[in-house]
């Protein structure tokens, strides 16, 4: 009764309350997809906690690491204000220019990065110099009404008119709201009001200590511009026009994020509007360095048992190299490994602070116990014991748990004595000519992650540079004790600088699985497409598409079966040739016949019409996907967008 | 010019800083006369500017007889309403500045206020100031023609004469004028913008009487203040006229001591970018075939692809993702043609090639190789 209705219609029932299923939560995703769940949840709380310090940590890194670049940016600020507050009291302020003080803050190539960098700014403006911050990007202001209605809502919280949009059917929710005019006067009119209304209640409010009388009575309004290079030029030339008009009534600051460097201020701005603004320039820290702190921080300490091998962070720091200098992009894809790590690793769960890692070996479990016994480098160990504790390796449970955790322990000293030695070889070596251990100290301990550092070629070079003496028979003292201090550094290096490989239990901490990370990170859609056209099977997994070497039965997709077509032609592919020489059974489509209460699949050939059309169909897919496309050069005929082993 | 009907409109143009808007505006407040004054840069809207302009001729309430959205017909229509309840006994005066943005809007703008005395019946002139002749204004469907003025540029003694007499309070005109004429020599070859100037010599008269203010010279050694200054204008000229450093550091720098004062480096000698990898190679690749003839293209184009896998890193497997985009909008490449040839797009490399040499010395390819016109 409920879907009986005079016409035809779609009738669409929602589960009731009751029946509704449990939505799934992070936990039940992760430990839905692990090989042993008896252990996965603590796992998942092992990984969530580490994570969630290595956010926390870098967090604080960049704060630390902006907090210079910001402090100098708000003593410009503040500087600046002062200026406006002089008046025109002496004849200089009387005849210069009032130009808008303009702060351009170049910060890298690494365009993702900024947004937290811009909020960090945003809120220490707030907070210490102004109430009155605005924030722009280019996507929003692509014309100079959008780029005004942006700015002044979002410094009067009211939503603001331009004439010639229509009406928007809801009201705007604050009942109290006007709609007001997008113009500059509207703004004037606004701080005027605004700013008495500070002065009447400045001597109820005792909040304010750091900030001076003028900022109370005058407080700046600040304009950031996220991606200057992004900006359409005209639109911002014409507002920064408006705005100096009004630069008497208004204390106007501008800060223009600049990505690539100071001098495309002078490629977008004509000298008739940059000499309305007072430009000074503040660079930020290089991303590389910022890399070199995070890594630092997070990979090469002892605090923190989850680590990457050597050809995963070879990985992820390739692709912060070659590909787009971003230090946010980078922790994610050691965010990715943890979880990865976490995930695959039922061992896992004893990767964590020391003092838990020894209770939970005390918990394994029979089948963990087992797993650690076919590690490989727990094979290794047993069998350079002797054959009396072989033995017992092998058979008692609890002598594995005791031998665990000395094994842990042992780790985790391995890991503090290999830090320390690093640091001291990278100082050592980090000042020699041509770098031939690596300039940054990440390079050596990848170097020191793949294999014995001291095989190395370069060691011995470096090692024989520094003991360079010169050709007297005797040596000097200074020349004695150099020689004993890099023997010292030698042995150190010798007995801590091991790669991980050769410690026990390593596979506990380490996370090696680059080829993973890889397809992950660096995905090439391109390829899955072509994997999809040439082997439908791969995805598909149906019977009737299973073909070898390379040839595709006619039940695949049509698409696929053009697609081979395709590649047997050359540069340019001739329609209409084709088109009518194709065999009727080129498509065809199992279809399901009722007849009478039993359902039969039969195959039937198309007609010629239905062929062609289904032809051109796939043809067009084609050309949306890609591969080929229109041409002028001949009539009906296309070309070939991709070459070679496709 | 007050009770008769005077020209219905008057287009004024000059340079930049030539007196356009001041003379106009002097003589409108001297004159006590009722005008509106508008700059078209600010009106986004037509209705921002049919509202600039009634506020100031008939009073705060005139704007909300505009509805939302208005046309130059209802502009007419309320004019002539308020003209009812206010009725001219002079000559009302409306000013638009920067009018070259008139033609932008719509068509039937600009030749309405040429001719707005007739439209609205009412004794009004329209003065349209601009920076472009009228020539570039004149509307293919013709219009009524403008008196027309041309303000010159001022010559050497007039911007003499001009700046000479804004002279500080502290010092006499002669030591002032004289100050004028030194700033002069030294910027007039490049500049003639009277407030430009003016905003100079503001920033430089404190270097110039240095020596007075310390007793090294008397105000008559008009060679030796000369001596002292000309270096700090000609150090002007290349840093704070060109906006390489801001005013208030170019004023900073002047009162350090010259032993104290080290270089403050301007905008454009931070001309280098790190970029990744394979954003440089791109970009290399995108100058090679931006500026090479295409004919050469096949030529370059091959050794170079065979130079890349010569090298190690890239891996078989491993591809560079499409970074044009990202190049683009850093602004390193541009895209030429039309924004509808969505199946090609064409870029061009828009980096210099001081620019593009230094690059391609930081992954140590031989770019002067590949160069047509090098070779």
């Amino acid at each position: 009764e409920m879907t009986s209705s005079v016409s035809k219609g779609c009738f669409v029932f929602k589960p009731s309350a009751k029946k509704r299923r449990k939505t799934p939560t992070v936990e039940d995703y992760f430990t839905r997809g692990c090989e042993d769940t008896e252990n996965s949840k603590l796992r998942f709380r092992n990984c969530q906690t580490l994570w969630e310090k290595m956010n926390a940590d870098t967090e604080l890194l960049q704060d630390e690491l902006n907090r210079k670049i910001l402090d100098s940016l708000l003593a410009f600020i503040r500087k600046s204000v002062s200026t406006f507050q002089r008046g025109t009291d002496d004849w200089v302020s009387r005849m210069r220019a009032h130009e808008i003080p303009t702060a351009a803050l170049v910060l890298g190539v690494n365009v993702p990065d900024h947004d937290m960098t811009f909020q960090c700014l945003s809120d220490q403006l707030q907070q210490s110099v102004t109430p009155f911050v605005v924030s722009v990007q280019a996507t929003e202001c692509a014309a100079l009404n959008h780029m005004l209605q942006r700015v002044l809502e979002r410094l009067m919280g009211t939503s603001v008119s331009v004439d010639n949009e229509e009406e928007p059917e809801q009201c705007s929710t604050n009942v109290n709201q006007k709609r007001v005019h997008c113009s500059l006067i509207t703004l004037c009119n606004w701080y005027k009001t605004v700013t008495k209304v500070c002065t009447a209640s400045s001597t109820a409010r005792k909040k304010r200590t750091s900030v001076g009388k003028d900022m109370q009575q005058h407080p700046p309004i600040v304009v950031i511009f996220k991606d200057l290079e992004a900006f359409n030029p005209k639109v911002l030339q014409d507002f920064i026009l408006i705005c100096s008009r009004y630069v008497e009534q208004l204390p106007l600051m501008f800060v223009f994020g600049i990505a690539t460097s100071p001098s495309t201020i002078q490629h977008m701005l004509p000298h008739s509007v940059s000499s309305l603004l007072g430009i000074e320039l503040f660079q930020s820290l290089s991303c590389t360095q910022h890399l070199a702190s995070v890594i630092d921080k997070v990979i090469l300490t002892s605090q923190f048992p989850f680590k990457p091998n050597g050809k995963v962070l070879q990985v992820l720091v390739s692709i912060f190299l070659y590909h787009d200098f971003s230090v946010r992009n980078f922790i994610k894809g050691l965010q990715l490994a943890l979880l990865e790590h976490f995930h695959s690793q039922p061992l896992s769960v004893l990767c964590c602070k020391k003092e838990a890692a020894l209770v939970h070996a005390t918990e394994l479990s029979h089948r963990d116990v087992e797993r650690l016994q076919q590690l490989p480098s727990f094979m290794r160990y047993v069998e350079e014991q002797g054959p009396q504790e072989q033995v017992e390796l092998l058979t008692s449970v609890d002598h594995v748990k005791e031998v665990c955790q000395k094994l842990l322990k042992d780790l985790c000293k391995y890991h503090k004595n290999y830090y320390t030695t690093l640091r001291c070889l990278h100082i050592l070596t980090a000042s020699l000519p041509k770098y031939p251990l690596g300039k940054q100290i990440r390079e050596l301990h990848i170097s020191c992650l793949e294999k014995n550092v001291w095989e190395n070629d370069e060691y011995a070079c470096t090692l024989l540079e520094m003991k360079k003496s010169r050709r007297t028979k005797k040596m000097s003292q200074f020349e004695i004790l150099r020689d004993q201090a890099l023997e010292f550094i030698d042995s150190l290096v010798r007995s801590h600088l091991a790669p991980p490989e050769s410690q026990p239990l390593y596979e506990v901490c380490y996370y090696s699985s680059s080829a993973v990370l890889r397809r992950h990170l660096n995905a090439t859609p391109r390829t899955s497409i072509q994997t999809a056209l040439s082997n439908p099977y791969h995805y598909l997994k149906n019977e009737d598409l299973r073909a070898e070497d390379g040839t595709v039965s006619n039940a695949a997709p049509d698409i696929c079966i053009v697609y081979k077509l395709h590649l047997e032609c050359g540069r340019l592919i001739n329609l209409t040739l084709i088109s009518l020489h194709l065999p009727n059974d080129l498509f065809w489509k199992p279809s399901e016949i009722c007849l009478g209460t039993s359902i039969v699949t039969c195959f039937h050939k198309l007609n010629r019409n239905m062929c062609i059309a289904r032809f051109i169909q796939a043809v067009s897919e084609l050309e949306f996907l890609g591969f080929i496309k229109s041409t002028k050069q001949k009539t009906d005929h296309v070309s070939r967008l991709t070459w070679g082993g496709c | 010019m007050m009770e008769q009907c005077s020209y219905p409109s008057i287009f004024i143009y000059g340079h930049r800083a030539t007196g356009k808007s001041h003379v106009i505006h002097t003589l409108l407040k001297e004159l006590e006369l009722p005008y509106a004054t508008v700059s078209c840069v600010e009106c986004v809207s037509v209705g921002l500017l049919f509202e600039q302009v009634l506020l100031p001729l008939f009073g705060s309430d005139s704007a909300s007889l505009l509805s939302r959205s208005p046309s130059l017909s209802d502009f007419v229509r309320v004019y002539k309403q308020l003209c009812v309840q206010a009725s001219a006994k002079q000559t009302r005066y409306i000013v638009l500045d920067r009018a070259e943005l008139l033609r932008d809007m719509e068509a039937n703008l600009l030749p309405a206020f040429l001719r707005l005395q007739e439209l609205v019946e009412d004794n009004v002139t329209v003065i349209l100031l601009s920076e472009i002749v009228w020539d570039k204004f004149r509307p293919n469907t013709g219009c009524f023609e403008p008196l027309l003025l041309h303000f010159p540029d001022y010559s050497k003694g007039e911007l003499q004469q001009i700046l000479s007499e804004d002279s500080h309070p502290s010092y006499s005109p002669e030591l002032y004028s004289a100050f004028i004429n030194i700033l002069l020599g030294v910027f007039y070859s490049v500049c003639r913008d009277l407030r430009e100037l003016r905003h100079l010599a503001a920033l430089n008269f404190s270097k110039f009487i240095e020596p007075l203010e310390q007793g090294k010279v008397k105000e008559s050694d008009t060679h030796k203040l000369w001596r002292n200054i000309e270096p700090h204008l000609k150090k002007a000229m290349q840093t704070v006229y060109l906006r390489e450093v801001s005013s208030v550091q170019w004023e900073q720098q002047l009162q350090m001591e010259e032993k104290e004062a080290g270089a403050v480096r301007g905008l454009s000698a931070h001309a280098h970018v790190e970029l990744p990898y394979y954003s440089k190679f791109l970009l290399i690749a995108a100058y090679l075939a931006s500026y090479n003839p295409a004919r050469t293209d096949k030529r370059f184009f091959l050794k170079h692809h065979g130079k890349i896998k010569n090298t190690n890193f890239l891996k078989k497997n491993e591809k560079p993702p499409p970074q044009i985009s990202s190049l683009g909008t850093l602004q390193l490449l541009n895209q030429v043609g039309h924004d509808d040839q969505l199946d090609a797009p064409k870029y061009k490399c828009a980096v210099s090639l001081d620019f593009i040499l230094a690059i391609s010395r930081t992954v140590s390819f031989d770019m002067v190789k590949y160069l047509y016109d090098f070779l």
